[in-house]
């Protein structure tokens, strides 16, 4: 054991780890923040709201089946997907050829109903949600005692996030997507079904979201405004990131979580503000975010 | 005979007629949150119970009526304060009660004083209403921050948990909490080993609690509230830090946080409240009324709505005492404060000079799921500190009222 | 791609009515609104007609910039609050005359308009919305920790004071009055910025700002000044709000603060005049009266943001001109 900065090693890594965790929430969100703007224009304001509902119907799925935390890992993203699709079908899709700022504004005010909604269905306290017996425990790695669960959430995390960046870049279907988006009326020509496939992918970033949701539901408190508060980090770091960069919102992601786990170290009363600061410098310095395109 | 009977008439229309002089007519405002973070703890359960409180003290005084109207502050002290300056001016409402959140209680509070009305405080906890910031209309009933860390801390402290770390909520309350429990611990005899402060909403407390469980103090002192609490107790048992040996102090919990915990998880808190709705068998017999009174099924009452209760009655039992006609705020809170209370969920206690009403408090920890029998069996008794010690003592509140 | 002007501009400016008619239906209103002002405190409880008038200048400061400049502020509670809380202090803590006090925290939040608008004029569109919202955050955590906020409990008992040291604003009338004249003023001022060559200029940056740039202007010159402009106005509404209530608090600051701005501008009317003034009554009235149905005003708020997005998009005032084809 050796000291850095006057902090033992063994904290310090234990902070760096636990900022990874923390990374890939953000990670998570940010990535279906970015999926949706990139591919949609839309700001979804109401991803945590849709966050929120994952780990909701998480718990309602706990509730009234006894389906644990494995199937709803599956099965809660689908059905918050299948919602997050009713509302493009039904709310989105008029303002597409409106300014940006209705879709914002639309979803800000989507976000205010679920989580009204929810709250008046299940209180504003909380609701309990334990860790999965097989992910129960942790193992002493010696610096730190690392819980199981934390472990999964890397790893999950990191496939997750890489495989939806594979998809949209290194695949026939992703390469589709980000013509869509780019010339929309010429893809049409080639006979492929666009608004189906924007449909899918407000879907599938919502789904993030919802999964997201479920693997916070075991560690932090199941509540309405679980989301809420997570939000408006997330929107810094896809800020930092730029914003329709895939990439940019998963290193970003990871890279501000750790970032934040070492303020909670050296300088704890700034953890909340740090990301804040960070974003203002990389607006003076890179306007168009870190991996962001300009234009 | 014809002389009994005409005397007994004359008795009789004479009883009438002093009865219907004697009318008391009273206007109570239920002000609390109802649609946000403080909804469960108040919320429309402080309405259920308000109602319940007036049902239950007009059924023996026909001569009182009481009309109830109720609002929601919203957690907004702007929202607060016009709402409790149109009760006080248009709406006519003589008393105010409830008031989860500190932020809006004490602008209610200054409302109560410059319109020398009634303020009863039951959800806030800020001890500063009977401490600096006092005045003679307000009555706080049920909690305050000083009675948290007293309880907690001083009753931890004697069982054994002499030496403790602190995670602070990084702000005035956290800041205040943590204070108040530190004087405590170390008065004692017990030793602060290490503290550290996390931003407020922080989501993720596994780095503060690294840092405790590294400290090995015997007690983690949790000076936070809401859903920092939840979070730091979640994630305390994803780090076995209850199952290592170390005892997790709540210093401020309701029980519903403990219900949304789930026993599971929460097992083993410690934690100070004035008053458990399965304490026994009168509290549970309430707990039923309280349902059928509108309060949402499968939740439980918390002590806030016990306060609202207990202070309606209380109120009501002094402006009987003061006869009809109109009285001022500051007249009918002084009556109050004469007056010893007595009612059936906090037994018998008392009003102090500052406003501060005194009763027993209660330490607390939360049973293993394997103990609880049936839903809502959250806590048992670890022990009983007497209102004498309880709450603190007017000379140390720094309060105007207290002269000398 | 991503900053691109869609053909549907946020402000929608079809309904051009004919000028004569448009100027009187303006003038018109204005005092139709004066008067409604001068009678009903006597009708209705003066202490909630100044805050709904506070929060009128909010609005309208805040549709400055989103109806005239199209640029939409996520993070207007930042001015509002913060002049609030200066004013607060200034009020309690340095003992100054309410009039003192209230230009305190104007100034406050000007300094704060130029600080975070230079940050914020550096991107359009959504950028901007995210990066206002950002720094309002930033800056609430700040007031959450700072000591003269006061934190969790606000700044509380603010002394309403003698205006000028003479006259007495705990008398309601005297209050009232001093609030009608800043919110009038707020508001001719308002007018006057729109109906300049400088608010000509900002009205070409919204409908085409490389046609502004191409003809010669310096377009972030004049959006930071209306930035500045919008932030001081909502300052000065913060400071006022702070005298009549008594109190400056942390929900002053916070997000949600932002948000019901834009909605009372959006149920209101983006872009009219008097649009922003109708929107914040009915929603404080609303607040208020909703209050019977405590759990659902979260709910009711979103369903309305959601209805004046898709159906309602030109807000009550903006509905009512176009039908009657003037300009409000």
């Amino acid at each position: 054991m050796f000291e850095i900065f006057g902090i033992p090693s063994n904290a310090l890594f234990g902070q760096l780890l636990i900022g990874l965790i923390n990374g890939s929430f953000y990670a998570l969100l940010s990535l279906g923040l970015a999926v949706i703007f990139g591919m949609l224009n839309i700001i979804n304001f109401s991803h945590g709201a849709q966050y929120m509902l994952g780990a909701f119907v998480a718990y309602l799925i706990l509730q009234y089946s006894g389906l644990g935390y494995w199937p709803a890992l599956i099965v809660a993203p689908i059905i918050v997907g299948i919602t997050g699709m009713i509302i493009e079908r039904t709310m989105l899709q008029w303002l597409y050829k409106l300014d940006h700022l209705y879709g914002l504004l639309l979803t800000f005010g989507l976000a205010l109903i679920i989580e009204g909604v929810a709250r008046n269905l299940l209180g504003s306290a909380g609701l309990p949600y334990t860790v999965p017996e097989s992910l129960q425990g942790g193992r002493n790695l010696g610096f730190m005692f690392l819980p199981n669960y934390r472990a999964w959430v890397i790893v999950a995390s990191l496939t997750i996030c890489f495989g939806t960046w594979f998809v949209i870049e290194r695949t026939r279907l992703g390469a589709y997507l980000r013509a869509a988006t780019e010339n929309p009326t010429l893809v049409r020509a080639f006979g492929i079904n666009v608004p189906l496939l924007i449909t899918l992918t407000y879907g599938f970033g919502v789904a993030l979201a919802a999964f997201a949701g479920v693997m916070a539901a075991p560690i932090y408190n199941v509540s309405p405004q679980m989301g809420s508060e997570l939000i408006i980090v997330v929107f810094a770091v896809v800020v930092i990131g730029g914003m329709g960069s895939i990439l940019g919102a998963i290193v970003t992601g990871f890279g501000l979580g750790v970032i934040e786990g070492l303020t909670k170290v050296f300088f704890p009363e700034a953890s909340n503000t740090v990301i804040f600061v960070i974003m203002a410098i990389v607006l003076l310095v890179r306007p168009a975010g870190l991996f962001g395109r300009r234009g | 005979m014809k002389k009994t009977m005409g005397l007994a008439a004359l008795a009789v229309m004479l009883a009438c007629g002093t009865a219907s002089a004697q009318q008391i007519n009273v206007k109570i405002g239920v002000l609390s949150d109802m649609s946000s973070l403080y909804a469960d703890i108040g919320g429309p359960g402080s309405v259920a119970a308000a109602k319940m409180a007036i049902a239950d003290f007009t059924k023996d005084h026909a001569n009182v009526k009481v009309e109830l109207i109720s609002g929601d502050h919203q957690n907004k002290p702007d929202v607060g304060s016009q709402i409790a300056n149109q009760w006080f001016d248009v709406d006519k409402v003589d008393m105010l009660i409830d008031v989860p959140n500190s932020g809006v209680a004490l602008a209610v509070s200054e409302v109560a004083k410059q319109k020398n009305k009634i303020f009863i405080v039951s959800g806030a906890a800020a001890s500063t209403l009977t401490g600096a910031k006092c005045n003679a209309n307000t009555v706080h009933w049920t909690y305050d921050t000083w009675m948290l860390a007293n309880g907690t801390g001083k009753a931890m402290v004697k069982t054994g948990g002499d030496t403790w770390f602190f995670l602070t909520a990084d702000y005035a309350f956290g800041h205040a909490l943590e204070a108040d429990t530190s004087a405590v611990v170390e008065k004692n005899g017990g030793k602060i080993v290490g503290k550290v402060r996390a931003p407020l909403n922080t989501n993720d407390f596994s780095s503060f609690l690294l840092q405790a469980q590294a400290s090995k103090a015997k007690v983690i002192g949790l000076a936070n509230a809401g859903g920092d609490t939840i979070n730091s107790i979640k994630q305390a048992a994803e780090f076995g830090i209850v199952k290592g040996g170390q005892k997790l102090a709540g210093l401020l919990v309701f029980s519903s946080d403990v219900n949304a915990l789930g026993l599971q998880t929460a097992q083993g808190l410690s934690l100070t409240e004035t008053w458990y709705w399965d304490a026994n068998d009168t509290n549970r017999a309430w707990t039923k009324r309280w349902h059928e009174a509108g309060a949402a099924a499968g939740k439980f009452p918390t002590m806030i709505h016990a306060g609202v209760y207990a202070g309606i009655l209380h109120y009501l039992k002094a402006r009987l005492a003061m006869g009809p006609g109109e009285h001022d705020g500051k007249s009918v809170v002084a009556k109050m404060k004469s007056m010893p209370t007595d009612d059936v969920l906090f037994g018998k206690g008392t009003i102090d000079v500052t406003g501060r009403k005194r009763h027993d408090a209660y330490l607390f920890e939360v049973k293993k799921p394997s103990e609880s029998k049936h839903p809502g069996d959250f806590y048992t008794l670890k022990a009983t500190i007497p209102a004498s010690e309880a709450f603190r003592d007017p000379k140390d509140s720094g309060c105007s009222l207290v002269s000398g | 791609m991503m900053e691109q002007r869609v053909s549907d501009p946020l402000v929608d400016p079809s309904a051009t009515p004919p000028s004569a008619l448009r100027k009187q239906s303006e003038t018109i209103a204005f005092v139709v609104m004066v008067a409604a002002l001068i009678i009903a405190p006597f009708f209705t409880y003066p202490l909630f007609l100044m805050q709904a008038m506070c929060f009128a200048l909010f609005a309208c400061a805040f549709n400055l910039l989103i109806g005239y400049v199209g640029l939409l502020s996520f993070g207007h509670a930042l001015y509002f609050g913060w002049a609030s809380y200066l004013s607060a202090y200034a009020a309690k803590t340095w003992g100054f005359t309410p009039e003192l006090a209230i230009l305190a925290g104007i100034a406050t939040a000007a300094l704060l308009g130029l600080l975070a608008g230079s940050l914020a004029i550096r991107r359009q569109g959504i950028y901007f919305a995210m990066i206002t919202l950002a720094l309002a955050q930033m800056m609430y955590f700040f007031a959450l920790q700072a000591k003269f906020t006061g934190g969790e409990d606000g700044i509380q008992a603010v002394p309403r004071g003698h205006l000028f040291g003479v006259i007495d604003l705990r008398n309601e009338m005297n209050m009232y009055v001093l609030v009608l004249v800043i919110f009038l003023a707020g508001f001719l001022f308002i007018y006057r910025i729109i109906h300049s060559p400088f608010g000509e200029v900002l009205k070409a940056i919204r409908e085409n700002e490389q046609r502004a740039i191409s003809l010669g202007y310096k377009t972030d010159r004049y959006k930071l000044v209306a930035f500045v402009l919008s932030a001081t106005l909502a300052g000065a509404a913060g400071a006022t709000k702070a005298i009549v209530l008594q109190l400056a608090s942390l929900t002053d600051v916070n997000w949600p603060m932002s948000g019901e701005v834009v909605l009372m501008t959006l149920v209101g009317g983006l872009g009219t005049i008097f649009g922003p003034i109708v929107g914040s009554f009915v929603i404080l009235v609303m607040q208020y009266k909703l209050s019977v149905l405590g759990e659902w005003v979260l709910v009711i708020q979103g369903v309305i943001f959601v209805s004046c997005v898709l159906l309602f998009r030109r807000g009550i005032i903006g509905e009512l001109a176009n039908k009657l084809r003037i300009r409000l």
